[in-house]
């Protein structure tokens, strides 16, 4: 059988196996913790505990405000030390609740402990979801209940665990797949739930073969789980290519997952399903993989949420040689990060340090209009039109030339042998077309 | 950690190829007919191939500092341009009459439209089009060990001799400098196409939709030699794999490649079999590049998952 996969994409350097071998090391933190108010998709959370309260490992912090919204938990102990603005990650400045940790760990009452799952309705099991802050870790940070809420739950037929993890370097999701499966399958035992019709894919590329081969190991007894592998491409990994290769259906921008009878979550938000349904405890961990050729031991971690991404660099060993660059995410998605003191939220799953710059390497040069981009591009779009589009301010053929399909997978930007910047060109296309939408 | 780091928008990584990596590979590819040309040729041709490169490489230099632009000769389109130019050439033509095309190809064409990437004409065509129209008589006359006559395409065509298959195969036979081995441009090719620096798309449907045609219209019937000797002959190979392939003068658009391929096939049948000359390739070509942002416009792929819905929404 040949195996599943997407029109498109691009084989970069996989580098995984800096960091696939090493098992996941817990790491306590140090210092304050800092817990950003906005660390999902949607409305950020508001603030519910004031300066000198005293909080506990799991206690809410931030209450969700909106539909679309999450809620907060301290990952420690200890006394609030300030409610105030600090720099994230991207380099805005947002409301943070900065705990001062007391170093003993004093957890709100029954975390930890296990709960039947059977035993709850999905309504409860749904309020439980959200009451834990959870959200895709995958990168998006999109509020995990209300996926779990879709507008007619009964044509859901695929729950899809994205296993891909088609970035190059991180390592984290296939750590999780070889030391926790029984964490995977327990997760998705509870969305299946949820789901009477459905069936739980969990999908992972032809590059992870121990994964696959405890993934199957892990559901041989369950009959309504199944192994899906996929090829190795980026990105495979992409709701949109995901659903495509595992299910034969496609979606586009306007359409949502639901509207393909698919639910997907990444490996990490399976996981932490399973530790706020069964197991009574919020989202506060999360593993990170530390790794890249300026580390001079890149490991998987596992750290408490709110701690600050500068104090984990000694855990990699510190840096062999001074980085050019350091990345939070992976290399094709990633975020360029400047400085290293910002709190490591739901969504960090990597610090990813390279000794060179591809980008400052590789200056751009005129299009030689070769096609690569077309090629390369998972949407089916042509980048090197909409790229010329824009740099006429001509936002309209933009448009026309499905632009806003793009989901800025970064892909035609690998591909481009002239080294122009795309993707970049149309992060800002988008931004301003949607700014000018919300006018009207 | 007190230094700022360079940041930048993702991707942060880079493919290795380049636009200089590509130009080097189709440079590459173009030895073992260049190599083979100045065997088959002699010295003559030697000449010619380093007098077209010198001017097209010297002629990109000298305008771009006159302009105040940024030097780009490094990335070895000019050289690509030159070398293509004077293997179109017959060995006997005069030297100062390939600098002129040199020169031509290189301002007329690629420059004035500005530069890598705008010219719509392939530059080493443009070049030897304007060479035919201005000097017809040269361009058209082809020596091989020393006997001036006919390609052998034109002897098909009039009738004035029965090549051999295998001499067109091998290019033991007379043409310009670098059409005529067959064997030499096939390797070439396979280079380029191992190297995914050229798809199939453009060079397939061209050759399968000329073939098609000359075995419809060539007045030959089925007659598989005749066949084989029409796609051997002229600059059949050396069009379809190096020049029709030319990215800045071939559509971007996957379907418009095909569509690309099978006019150019159209169009070279047309001009072989009903054209006064023998050769059709170069024209084919030119007009086809023309025609490319019209190809674009109607071939503009559907995005995934919007197959089947009319609207945006």
């Amino acid at each position: 059988m040949s195996e599943a996969t997407f029109r498109g994409g691009v084989h970069p350097y996989e580098g995984k196996e800096l960091s696939s071998d090493l098992p996941i090391k817990n790491v306590m933190p140090k210092g304050d913790m800092v817990f950003p108010m906005a660390q999902h998709i949607g409305a950020p959370a508001k603030p519910i505990v004031a300066k000198g309260d005293r909080v506990l490992v799991g206690q809410k912090i931030g209450e969700a405000s909106g539909f679309i919204s999450a809620n907060i938990c301290s990952s420690v102990s200890g006394t609030v030390k300030a409610v105030e603005p600090r720099m994230l990650l991207n380099g805005s400045k947002a409301t943070c609740v900065v705990i001062e940790n007391d170093d003993k760990y004093e957890g709100i009452e029954g975390l930890g402990e296990d709960r039947d799952y059977t035993k709850l309705s999905n309504d409860e099991i749904r309020e439980i979801v959200k009451e834990a802050g959870v959200v895709g870790m995958g990168g998006a940070g999109f509020p995990t209940n209300v996926k779990l809420a879709p507008k007619e739950p009964e044509k859901i037929d695929y729950i899809l665990v994205n296993g891909a993890e088609c970035e190059p370097y991180l390592t984290s999701d296939y750590r999780q797949m070889l030391e926790c499966p029984e964490e995977i399958v327990g997760g998705l035992r509870v969305i299946l739930k949820l789901f009477d019709k459905a069936k739980g894919l969990i999908c992972i590329e032809d590059n992870k073969p121990e994964a696959i081969a405890v993934m199957e190991k892990a559901v041989a007894n369950e009959s309504r789980m199944e192994v899906k592998v996929l090829k190795t491409k980026y990105p495979q990994g992409g709701e949109r290519t995901l659903i495509s290769a595992a299910t034969g259906r496609k979606i586009y921008s306007a359409k949502l997952p639901a509207d393909a009878g698919c639910i997907v979550d990444n490996i990490s938000t399976v996981i932490a399903i399973y530790r706020a349904v069964c197991k009574q405890t919020p989202l506060i961990t999360r593993v990170m993989t530390l790794t890249g050729d300026a580390f001079e031991k890149p490991v998987n971690v596992n750290v408490r949420l709110g701690c600050n991404h500068a104090d984990l660099v000694e855990e990699g060993g510190g840096f062999k040689q001074d980085p050019a660059k350091i990345i939070s995410g992976g290399p094709m998605m990633g975020f360029a990060m400047f400085d290293l003191n910002v709190p490591v939220t739901k969504t960090s799953s990597s610090i990813l340090a390279m000794s060179r710059d591809e980008v400052a390497e590789n200056e751009p040069s005129p299009c030689i209009r070769c096609g690569r981009c077309v090629a390369a591009c998972p949407g089916n779009l042509v980048p090197q039109k909409m790229a010329q589009a824009v740099m006429h301010n001509d936002y309209e053929t933009f448009v026309a030339l499905n632009g806003m399909e793009c989901y800025e997978c970064g892909s035609c930007t690998y591909a481009c042998p002239a080294k122009r910047p795309l993707t970049q060109t149309f992060k800002q296309a988008r931004q301003y077309v949607a700014a000018q939408r919300r006018k009207k | 950690m007190s230094n700022l780091l360079n940041i930048s928008s993702s991707p942060h990584v880079r493919d290795k190829s380049s636009t200089k990596s590509i130009m080097w590979d189709v440079f590459l590819a173009l030895m073992p007919a260049t190599i083979f040309g100045i065997g088959n040729f002699g010295i003559k041709a030697a000449v010619l191939i380093v007098a077209c490169i010198a001017t097209t490489v010297l002629t990109e230099y000298i305008w771009q500092k006159a302009m105040k632009l940024p030097l780009t000769v490094s990335d070895g389109s000019a050289a690509v341009t030159g070398l293509l130019l004077a293997l179109n050439l017959s060995s006997t033509f005069p030297v100062w009459m390939a600098i002129i095309g040199s020169v031509f190809a290189i301002i007329i064409v690629k420059q004035l439209f500005g530069g890598l990437g705008q010219n719509f004409m392939n530059p080493a065509l443009g070049a030897r089009c304007f060479l035919m129209v201005s000097f017809a008589g040269k361009m058209t006359s082809f020596t091989y060990d020393g006997v001036t006559g006919a390609t052998p395409l034109a002897m098909i065509k009039n009738g004035s001799g029965d090549p051999k298959l295998l001499d067109m195969f091998l290019g033991t036979i007379g043409g310009t400098i670098g059409e005529t081995s067959t064997l030499a441009l096939l390797i070439g090719a396979a280079y380029l196409l191992i190297r995914k620096v050229i798809t199939w798309k453009i060079p397939v449907t061209y050759i399968v939709t000329f073939a098609i045609f000359a075995l419809l219209f060539g007045g030959h019937g089925f007659d598989m030699m005749y066949l084989a000797k029409e796609l051997c002959g002229g600059g059949l190979m050396l069009g379809a794999f190096f020049m029709a392939t030319d990215y800045v003068t071939s559509p971007i658009t996957p379907k418009g490649q095909i569509i690309f391929g099978i006019l150019l096939g159209i169009l070279t049948g047309v001009f072989r079999i009903f054209g006064a000359s023998a050769e059709g390739v170069s024209y084919a070509i030119i007009i086809c590049n023309l025609l490319v942002p019209l190809i674009e416009r109607v071939t503009i792929p559907v995005p995934f998952g919007k197959e089947g819905i009319k609207d945006g929404k």
